[in-house]
């Protein structure tokens, strides 16, 4: 389908643009089982932190580009940024931990000046370092030094590359990102991003593009490892499948298109206990850019903070009471615990 | 408005087990042991019924194996190339046995 730019929802006034509108659809909708108490059915409920290996960073919303299914509502209308201040609080936090991985996301999370402190001081600390890279953003004028700053610091690229198809990848990110993404593949293979032996791993996300379940996440990683070798001359180390979460853009895409209910109801249907156990809040604490906490980047994009009573900000950091905390949980949840299951790191099970 | 074809009826499929449960449950599971990873993908698997459903023209089918389809990997492009395939064996169907008429007219004719 043939899509007009996008602006942000914030931008654009839509009702969709508050949180609390849009928590307020997903907890009411007519036939869904309320979240909790699928949870509960599986043996799950209250869902608990295992632990923290992963500390994800959102460094803000500014992005190159306005994707259709953006759960972050990101793009270059929004000017919401993490300081410098708030970067050397969350560094500080993490010197204080033995969380082995730093996962910095956005927005497009290297146009924030404060993107190589964090990643310099990541790797100083001795941690892996993940950059959530929309591949476009490394075609920029002002990025032209990032794929080199990226490869000296060995930081893993962890791309988005939702189809192999022309139309629907501009389709969902925006006309002529799908040349610009096979041209960073190809900056970043030149590079030695994706090769044997190089040591600097090349990791590709697919998202659906659509109002359906991502497929097995080897099967679409065999897929795109032959037709993107065979057809584009690209190589990459693995692919994460991830699931649509259905809030900020996307859901407006799901209300807008009359999918809503039926994605619910999928999602639902294809609830997987396996899933649930193993889902990425129970091993992950979230930054947001003004350094608050969430359990996970999407509760993070609903405004839903760590509950218990744990400090939910990045100054007060407390590991002893984030490691165990209760996870907060409402319908949008079903995302990550359909089918395989999806999580920033692709499927669960 | 009233029509033989429902979109909820798809739900509906297990009903067929009320009535026989031992036939149901002996279909469905060679149903599932045929779309099963073998020597075929689950997605080449999907992309031939979806193509079936077109022959057939079974619009339950249709809505199933598209969402299958999509769901196992394949794209817009492929998943038209595969109605292709089952438009063209139905059409060289009909084509071919124009073979058949010729043979009767030959005979027929001086």
């Amino acid at each position: 389908m043939a899509m007009t730019p996008l602006k942000s929802l914030r931008a654009r006034d839509s009702a969709l643009a508050s949180t609390r509108e849009q928590v307020r659809r997903l907890e009411s909708t007519p036939g869904l089982p309320r979240f909790d108490g699928t949870l509960a059915g599986a043996g799950l409920h209250p869902l608990r932190a295992t632990g923290i290996t992963v500390f994800q960073i959102n460094v803000g919303k500014l992005c190159n580009q306005t994707c259709r299914h953006c759960h972050v509502d990101a793009g270059p209308d929004r000017a919401e940024m993490m300081s410098r201040g708030t970067a050397e609080q969350c560094m500080s936090a993490l010197a204080r931990t033995d969380i082995p991985t730093v996962d910095i996301t956005g927005g497009a999370p290297e146009l924030n000046p404060v993107f190589r402190y964090l990643v310099e001081e990541s790797v100083r600390l001795g941690r892996r370092v993940m950059d959530r890279c929309n591949l476009s953003v490394l075609l920029l004028p002002s990025q032209a030094d990032l794929a080199g700053f990226l490869a000296r610091h060995r930081v893993e690229v962890v791309a988005s590359l939702p189809s192999l198809v022309q139309t629907q990848i501009d389709a969902q990110r925006g006309a002529g990102v799908f040349e610009k993404s096979l041209e960073a593949l190809r900056r970043l293979n030149a590079l030695g991003y994706g090769k044997p032996g190089s040591g600097l791993v090349l990791t590709l996300v697919t998202n659906p593009v659509g109002a359906f379940l991502p497929p097995a996440q080897e099967a679409q990683e065999r897929q795109f490892r032959e037709r993107l070798a065979r057809v584009h001359g690209i190589v990459f180390n693995a692919l994460y499948t991830i699931t649509n979460m259905p809030i900020s853009r996307f859901l407006e895409f799901l209300l807008e298109t009359g999918n809503y209910e039926g994605y619910m109801q999928r999602l639902v249907e294809a609830f997987n206990p396996a899933a649930a156990d193993g889902v990425m809040c129970r091993y992950t604490l979230s930054v947001g850019w003004d350094g608050r906490l969430y359990d996970c980047d999407f509760n993070q994009m609903l405004d839903l903070p760590i509950g218990g009573g744990a400090p939910n900000h990045i100054r007060d950091f407390d590991p002893g009471h984030l490691m165990t905390r209760r996870i907060v949980t409402g319908n949008h949840c079903y995302g990550c615990t359909a089918g395989a299951g999806s999580s920033c790191g692709g499927s669960t099970t | 408005m009233d029509t033989y074809y429902h979109p909820k009826d798809l739900g509906h499929f297990a009903d067929m087990g009320k009535a026989n449960p031992a036939l149901w449950e002996k279909f469905m599971a060679y149903y599932g042991a045929v779309f099963a990873e073998g020597a075929l993908t689950e997605r080449e698997k999907a992309l031939i019924a979806l193509a079936v459903a077109h022959a057939v023209q079974c619009p339950y089918c249709i809505d199933a194996y598209t969402q299958a389809s999509l769901e196992k990997g394949s794209n817009i492009e492929e998943m038209t190339e595969a109605v292709h395939v089952a438009c063209a064996i139905r059409g060289g169907a009909s084509l071919v046995h124009g073979v058949q008429m010729r043979n009767v007219a030959t005979k027929l004719s001086m």
